[in-house]
């Protein structure tokens, strides 16, 4: 196990732990206003400080966490749950109408950045986290979708496909049976990466205003509360920007420690 | 001349795609403007309206008629230049389309520059160091610059160089009026907010793009032809190694277009992306609908763009259907 | 003097031990082949030649070019060495050539890295090298770019690249194995006339004996990096001293007997058969064009008959292949077999497909890594209707691992734990455990060291005599075809030109291609280790 691995798997699971535990316990309660005490820095008391509102900045990350998490972890969810799917179909009808269809869609929805869709929704639907996850969720459909498909256009060229070919086996069972779990691997990879771009993702569209509402904590939301104060209150925006760092780098760390421990069984297994 | 021919016929095949890309596109736009509840000219001329000045005004708002006529009104407008008329401001949205895009896209463009500029020479300076300090240092670096939020980056650097060191204003943007320079020195602190993070992308892509290359093996033909470490490198490996990284480029515009937007806010620029936000509170939908049409045919039109790169780097792919 | 002198060289990469104590020797104007099994480090002596060793690399003893040591020059004299005096070309022309950059830029570029000459002449000299190769510039121009040539002329302008600067050694590592035979006898030739003409030293690294007795003037055997025998040519051949030289030369002619046939009833019945790609538009606007890969092929396997099929890399056996497996539809024509179309309306026939089973060409491909040899050889039982199940399905398995010369308890293995030997093995008990009336060997011992391609064959000859087999053995090797088949179709731009009975072809062909492939198979020296 290399160091990314272990590094990553320490951030993460910190990050993931402190989003779990806020749901029993936070050290003051994320939303009690605290006017005397507002804007303090970080201090015995509030060990990240105070807001303009004097709420304790650690109970909001701990919070926050729990949004950012969320959110991007089912929009990692929908894009895989019809990405795949799609890929592998692809894969298996290569060349055909319905390839074509499949990665001509795909095409069209990569050049709706994920904030234009969020804008679009928003601008009918009103701003919310639902429409935070269904605009990363779709983005994040064309990306599993390729992905897939083009491991799997590789896979099928391969002998072993073709001898369960010949042993009657129809597209949909070869998918399941043999693509799919070869392709597995590199889904998990490409599944933790697109996690830690789904919080960030979620960080820029609550800092614009299109992610979640108040009073539920986010820590791009904190990040533009904090904007005008940022002079004469820099924890405001160091503390939930480095909350951020810390979770897609160690996801980021994690995604290329898993590459790297998953591979080499895989070029064991082939050599 | 059958590489003439072929890149036409390459080139062709990939406008027509193009085309069909941009009418779908148009097509999910319009469609899911009309989901929008409510009448925009009641909104705008607010409850006590009149019936006769209501049917006046979506007259005049081109409201009156069909939805399928209606789409294709705005499609037709669009393709003269004719954007059709903001709710809330009663001005042409081509107008304030054409204003606010002095803003971004010279933000985008400044942006995808430094990024490039910056990204290149660390990945390449990476892969001919694999495994040594320099590579692991560039990777470090990367792995930071890939996990900062481009806005709370943006914001740190208003602190710092702005706040603090008073080398750059705040926020706002002068006009290009003003003179260029003085329009580039304003877009600076947006411009590296946005570039980095890419950059630390593109740096890795470039590494991993060569790292590939270099094990090919007319790699090893050319160290076989008496070319240095360096000069094989450079004569044989950047030329592959592009092929990837352009793919990353076409995509990485499409998300400084949008980052801009974002970046837009941190530093209050009159861009798209302040234009938007006002439209979405003022539900000012047509000029949603514009300014989204807009960002994605940008985006559609630079990856029709980096197709033909493609077939400029790769002569495979002009012989290729 | 020797050109090149090897004196005690010994290798590792990363503490492995890849080569010990090798000494050769070349003198200008003499071809040295260097020749063994996968793993023997034949190719890792070339590359230590040629410094450019993979990292990790560590060297002792002596490599000497004109009496200068090369182990320790710096890495700048080595470049400037390099192209210049000693030239080296590749096996896999493919890939051995940058795919963006035209073939006279490539070639020039080994003559302007050196600064040999100004550019006009270095322009003079690409073309006159192109042209010594067979590509003179009116039919191949400079502009070019590799993946517009065929992997013959591709390697042609490796060999241009390698000769622009007239050096005094060549390396050729592997040179024709990614070749057709008629393609390969026209780069020997080419090599060897060069070698000659310029009175280069040739290092030749192959793993074929028959090139090697064919080139050679010299012999270098190695085997787990270390020399077991060298020598002149001839001399080496008529006096082998080391078993494994001997053990290497039976191998390679193996021979197997096969048992008598049952009697013929037909069993594969193909009838005018056609096959059409597209190929892409020429022009603008032009109309796809068409390629024909089968073109009206008819021929009939009978019950317990061994056919084979030879031709050379594109002739179409790949797809008559897939068609009579059902993989792919054919546009006309009809493949029966037991009388049975293996395509009922446009959909591979289930019945069919339970009487037909087929090994691959890699044995490292030919499995999912993911399961374990017992699922895998019992995928085929997904086309019987009542599949084997509990103990009668352990007793099958068993029984076919046993038969193809594994163990019953190797069921609970993974792919990755077996050799390639082992693994076409498995590859055959997967294709026997239905008990099929017919099947295909696609190219199946082709990517196997001779040693043990012929414990294969010996398998094969074995099988036939316990299951009465009937194959259709698909192969560009005309040596095991020879001696695995019964009769033999030779196919030449998707047409089958010549069959009849196998010795008889080979011994007296009818057909001018057929006298062409035959006539171009370098052939292994008669040394009479198959009567010892």
């Amino acid at each position: 196990m290399s160091r990314n691995l272990i590094l990553g798997a320490v951030l993460s699971s910190l990050i993931l732990l402190a989003a779990l535990v806020s749901f029993v316990w936070t050290p003051y309660d994320y939303a009690a206003l605290d006017i005397p005490n507002k804007l303090q820095p970080p201090n015995a008391q509030h060990w990240f400080g105070t807001d303009h509102f004097g709420r304790d900045m650690f109970s909001m990350i701990m919070v926050g966490a729990r949004t950012s998490i969320a959110v991007a972890l089912v929009a990692v969810g929908i894009g895989m749950a019809l990405g795949v799917p799609l890929g592998l179909t692809a894969a298996a009808r290569k060349g055909s109408w319905l390839d074509e269809v499949i990665m001509r869609g795909n095409d069209l929805v990569f050049a709706f950045p994920s904030l234009v869709i969020a804008i679009l929704i928003t601008a009918v639907f009103g701003a919310g986290a639902i429409n935070a996850i269904i605009a990363i969720g779709i983005f994040n459909i064309p990306v599993f979708a390729r992905i897939t498909r083009g491991a799997a256009l590789s896979l099928w060229e391969r002998e072993f496909i073709l001898a369960a070919r010949v042993s009657g086996k129809g597209a949909a069972r070869i998918s399941a049976e043999h693509i799919l779990p070869n392709v597995a691997n590199l889904l998990i990879v490409q599944g933790t990466i697109q996690f830690s771009l789904g919080i960030l993702a979620e960080a820029g569209l609550s800092y614009v205003g299109l992610g979640a509402q108040p009073p539920t904590p986010s820590w791009g939301r904190m990040l533009a509360d904090a904007q005008t104060m940022v002079s004469f209150a820099p924890h405001l925006a160091l503390i939930p920007g480095l909350a951020i760092i810390v979770t897609v780098l160690g996801l980021n760390l994690l995604g290329d420690g898993l590459r790297d421990w998953l591979d080499p069984r895989i070029r064991v297994a082939r050599a | 001349m059958p590489n003439v021919a072929s890149m036409l016929r390459y080139a062709l095949k990939r406008l027509i795609s193009l085309l069909i890309s941009l009418a779908v596109a148009s097509v999910v736009i319009f469609a899911v403007i009309e989901v929008a509840p409510g009448d925009p000219a009641s909104f705008m001329l607010g409850v006590n309206a009149q019936e006769d000045t209501l049917a006046a005004l979506r007259a005049e708002l081109g409201l009156d008629v069909s939805k399928a006529q209606r789409y294709f009104n705005w499609v037709g407008g669009m393709l003269m230049g004719d954007f059709g008329t903001s709710y809330t401001y009663r001005t042409p949205v081509s107008q304030m389309i054409a204003d606010r895009l002095w803003v971004s896209l010279p933000l985008a463009l400044y942006a995808l520059t430094l990024s490039t500029l910056i990204a290149f020479p660390a990945g390449i300076y990476a892969a001919a160091r694999r495994g040594k300090p320099g590579d692991l240092t560039v990777m470090g670096a990367t792995q930071l610059g890939i996990a900062v939020p481009n806005f709370w980056f943006a914001m740190m650097l208003v602190l710092i160089f702005a706040i603090n060191l008073r080398w750059f204003n705040a926020g706002g943007f002068a006009g290009w009026d003003q003179g260029l320079w003085i329009g580039l020195h304003s877009l600076t602190l947006p411009s590296i907010a946005l570039a980095l993070p890419q950059a630390a992308i593109l740096a890795r892509v470039m590494r991993s793009s060569l790292l590939d290359i270099l094990g090919e093996d007319f790699m090893r033909t050319a160290r076989a032809k008496g070319l240095s470490r360096r000069q094989a490198l450079w004569r044989h490996g950047v030329r592959n190694a592009l092929i990837p990284v352009l793919t990353i480029i076409g995509l990485q515009f499409s998300f400084l277009l949008a980052g801009s937007i974002i970046i837009e806010q941190v530093f209050y620029l009159p861009g798209l992306g302040r234009l938007v936000f006002q439209a979405i509170s003022a539900r000012d939908l047509i000029v949603v609908e514009s300014v989204v049409m807009l960002l994605v045919f940008a985006v559609i039109t630079v990856n029709f763009l980096v197709d033909l790169a493609y077939a400029a780097v790769d002569p495979r792919l002009r012989s290729r259907t | 003097m020797s050109l090149l002198q090897i004196e005690n060289l010994s290798l590792s990469i990363h503490g492995a031990e890849i080569l010990k104590q090798v000494s050769l020797s070349i003198d200008p104007g003499q071809i040295v082949a260097v020749t063994g099994e996968s793993g023997s480090g034949k190719s890792m002596t070339a590359l230590a030649v040629m410094q450019l060793l993979p990292n990790g690399a560590q060297a002792q003893g002596a490599i000497r070019l004109e009496g200068q040591d090369l182990l320790n020059r710096p890495e700048g004299e080595m470049c400037a060495l390099r192209g210049a005096a000693v030239g080296m070309v590749f096996q896999e022309p493919m890939t051995a050539l940058n795919p963006v950059k035209t073939i006279g830029d490539q070639v020039m570029e080994t003559i302007l890295i050196h600064n040999a000459m100004p550019r006009p002449q270095a322009l003079a000299r690409t073309q006159e090298v192109l042209t010594r190769v067979g590509l003179p510039p009116d039919r191949f121009p400079l502009s070019r770019y590799p993946h517009e040539l065929s992997g013959g002329q591709r390697q042609r302008v490796v060999i241009a690249m390698a000769i622009a600067l007239r050096p005094k050694l060549l390396i050729a590592d592997e040179p024709t194995t990614a070749l057709d035979v008629t393609t390969q006898a026209q780069i020997l030739d080419l090599l060897k006339g060069l070698v000659r003409e310029y009175s280069m030293g040739l290092l030749m690294i192959t793993h074929d004996l028959a090139v090697v007795a064919d080139m050679a003037d010299q012999i270098v055997v190695m085997r787990r990096g270390e020399v077991v025998e060298s020598g002149a040519t001839t001399h080496l051949l008529r006096n082998m001293q080391h078993p494994y030289t001997r053990m290497l030369f039976e191998a390679s002619g193996h021979q197997v007997s096969l048992p008598r046939a049952a009697d013929p009833r037909p069993l594969l019945e193909v009838t005018e058969v056609t096959r059409d790609y597209r190929l892409p538009r020429k022009g603008l606007f032009g109309t796809p064009g068409h390629h024909r890969a089968v073109d009206g092929v008819s021929f009939a396997l009978n019950k317990g008959e061994r056919l084979g099929l030879v031709g050379e890399s594109g002739c179409g056996k790949s797809t008559l292949t897939r068609a009579i497996l059902g993989l792919e539809e054919v546009q006309s024509g009809d493949i029966r077999l037991d009388g049975q179309p293996v395509f009922a309306g446009h959909r591979p026939n289930l019945a069919v497909r339970r009487k037909m089973q087929v090994v691959f060409q890699d044995p490292y491909g030919s499995f999912n890594p993911r399961h374990r040899v017992a699922r895998l050889i019992t995928e085929p039982f997904h086309l019987l209707e009542t599949p084997p199940a509990g103990s009668e399905r352990q007793d099958r398995i068993a029984e076919m691992l046993t038969a193809v010369g594994l163990s019953p308890d190797d069921a609970g293995k993974y792919i990755h734990e077996f050799s390639g030997g082992q693994r076409q093995r498995i590859a055959i008990a997967r294709a026997l455990i239905i008990r099929p009336e017919l099947i295909l060997f696609d190219e199946a011992v082709s990517a196997l060291d001779v040693s043990v391609r012929a414990q294969i064959l010996d398998l094969l000859a074995e099988l036939c005599a316990t299951y009465d087999l009937t194959y259709l053995f698909i192969s560009h090797d005309l040596r095991v075809v020879r001696t695995i088949t019964d009769r033999v179709m030779v196919m030449q731009a998707g047409r089958i030109v010549e069959q009849g009975e196998t010795e008889q072809v080979f011994a007296n062909p009818q057909h001018p291609y057929t006298q062409t492939l035959i006539e171009a198979a370098p052939v292994l020296p008669d040394i009479g280790v198959n009567v010892a």
